[in-house]
């Protein structure tokens, strides 16, 4: 028996307005995360310090291209979900709230769409 | 009378109490990622820098072979690996695997291992790269 109107049943959003979206993109890109972090690692290991022309040559090529582009996406996203949770803990002011919840948002997006526009850069013209 | 209250449990306090395995590696998932967070500045400058040319290249190298510069890339990887490692932990209970107290508290203890020799493999593989060894 539970305390749940037929209606809240029905949305099944809960409190939050949003469901298990949340907790569930989380762990999406968390999974994710995983292989493109062990790719990432050892691509950072590997051209440690190497010249500029082979850095390039590498991170320009398609494969790789795609998977830092997953890996700026995957990660920010992640990132800007993560710290979501981190500023509903501790601010507790509504106003400083959603003030630093729009600042994650805009860097998350500013920093990946950098990073994007980067990594286009490299594999077009290297 | 006063020795049998010595004996009773105190209430938590910042100098007695001991912490928990789990309580260290979650409060450190979070500040990890956090670091990771800012980070990602760091990311960010690379590919900007790789994208420009040779020129802003050699400046982000110059800062990141710097003695800092080395400090807060040791400090990155460090965050990153534990954080990831410290995920597939997190991935596991979300499956609904390893929530028995000693299950949870090995685990806790094999992340901690694992980042120690994950990121020192990671770092030694780097300097090889360079031709150091």
């Amino acid at each position: 028996m539970s305390i749940q109107t037929p209606l809240g049943r029905v949305r099944g959003l809960g409190s939050a307005k949003s469901g298990v979206e949340h907790f569930w993109h989380q762990r999406l890109t968390a999974a994710a995360l995983v292989p493109l972090t062990v790719w990432f690692v050892w691509i950072v290991a590997r051209y440690a310090g190497a010249p500029h022309a082979d850095v390039v040559t590498v991170l320009g090529h398609p494969i790789n291209a795609a998977l830092m582009l997953l890996f700026v996406v995957a990660g920010l996203y992640h990132m800007a979900l993560g710290l979501q949770v981190v500023i509903e803990d501790y601010i507790t002011t509504k106003g400083m709230k959603i003030a630093a919840l729009f600042l994650v948002n805009f860097a998350a997006f500013a920093i990946a769409m950098i990073c994007a526009v980067a990594v286009l850069r490299i594999a077009i013209r290297f | 009378m006063s020795e049998a209250r010595s004996k009773r449990p105190l209430s938590p306090h910042m100098q007695i109490y001991k912490w928990p395995v789990t309580m260290g590696t979650s409060i450190l998932h979070r500040i990890t990622g956090v670091g990771l967070g800012i980070g990602t500045l760091v990311l960010a400058w690379w590919l900007v820098a790789a994208s420009l040319g040779p020129d802003a290249y050699a400046v982000f190298e110059t800062a990141a072979f710097h003695w800092f510069g080395r400090f807060v890339l040791f400090g990155f990887s460090l965050a990153l690996v534990y954080h990831a490692l410290n995920g597939i932990r997190h991935l596991t209970w979300d499956m609904g695997y390893g929530f028995k107290v000693e299950t949870a508290n090995f685990s806790g203890l094999i992340t901690y291992g694992a980042t120690a020799v994950v990121t020192l493999v990671v770092w030694i593989a780097a300097y090889a790269s360079m031709g150091a060894f």
